[in-house]
């Protein structure tokens, strides 16, 4: 049995769905995070495996690179606004985080 | 050690269940075909399915640990799982340089920054990590209105597909692709990474009051 592209969409398919039901059902911040991680990945797993099925070349692939550099730097100023919330409203529950102030 | 021998079992159950999962989506996807065209010479499952589907397995295993698991630790290694799946699959559609940089971004930085955040913003002596979700019944409905969707148009819609070209280095490729036909979002994009580093050190650091 050949592995085809139908496989790593199903793939891309179900990380992308788990990452959405992570997104909204969680209350910790950081979670969210992580649910926001597992999508960009779902779509990256699609962009490659199209790019190999379909396109050819390596275009896809740079895109999926940059995908990977912008949820780098997402991940980086989630994680910095996680930790203000923290230090301002002593959780990271995201039912409290109400004010953006002090 | 009773629950923790019990999770094992769902563990291991879980991730024979999507490896089984994706061994029926893909012969539900290919088997019309393959039976209307002429007999197929003995499609023999050889080492690389194999090892395709216990990756893919353990990567969907590790997003439901991460969707469902109620210990944020448990979780961040749920995502460990995840990432490093999707970094092999990366490795069967003949991109070695994204798997390389999978590896490198998410599991060395992107995994650590989360484990950090983790770490800095529970309390470690508090049992209770607080990870409650809004109900599994809501994320259910969620999963059930999203996937079959998601599912379906992988598999009914009849792709335009290519013979794949053989697995060759693609690095210098990339490195020339990067510095000619996409220079301009190489640069921005390294004007995003200063930008939210910068940010990031303002928004994190702490303040240091006056009076």
């Amino acid at each position: 049995m050949q592995i085809s592209l139908s496989h790593f969409l199903i793939v891309g398919a179900l990380l992308f769905c788990f990452g959405l039901v992570t997104v909204t059902t969680r209350r910790n911040a950081v979670g969210v995070l992580m649910g926001v991680e597992l999508i960009l990945n779902g779509a990256n797993v699609n962009f490659a495996a199209f790019n190999h099925f379909v396109v050819g070349g390596v275009s896809g692939q740079v895109f999926a690179l940059f995908v990977i550099v912008l949820a780098a730097a997402e991940a980086a100023v989630g994680l910095a606004i996680v930790l203000a919330v923290f230090q301002t409203f002593k959780t990271i529950d995201v039912r409290y985080a109400d004010l953006m102030r002090e | 050690m009773n629950t923790t021998t019990g999770k094992l079992l769902g563990w291991i159950l879980g991730t024979a269940l999507a490896i089984g999962f994706v061994v029926v989506m893909g012969q539900l996807a290919i088997g019309p075909a393959a039976q209307s065209m002429a007999p197929v010479p003995a499609t023999t499952t050889g080492l690389p399915e194999v090892v395709f589907y216990v990756i893919a397995g353990l990567t969907i295993a590790g997003a439901a640990g991460v969707a469902l698991s109620h210990n944020i630790l448990y979780s961040a290694i749920g995502l460990l799982m995840a990432l490093l799946g999707a970094g092999s699959l990366y490795v069967f559609l003949a991109a070695d340089f994204l798997a390389v940089t999978q590896l490198l971004i998410y599991i060395g930085g992107v995994l650590v920054l989360v484990l950090f955040a983790v770490m800095l913003t529970n309390r470690i002596t508090e049992i209770n990590v607080s990870n409650g979700s809004l109900g599994l019944w809501g994320g259910l409905m969620l999963f059930v209105a999203v996937a079959p969707v998601l599912l379906a148009v992988a598999l009914v819609t009849p792709w335009q597909t290519i013979p794949p070209a053989a697995a060759t280095y693609t690095t210098e490729t990339i490195g020339d692709g990067l510095l000619t036909r996409w220079l301009l979002p190489f640069e921005v994009a390294s004007l995003v990474l200063l930008a939210s580093l910068v940010g990031a050190v303002s928004i994190a650091r702490k303040e240091i009051k006056a009076d």
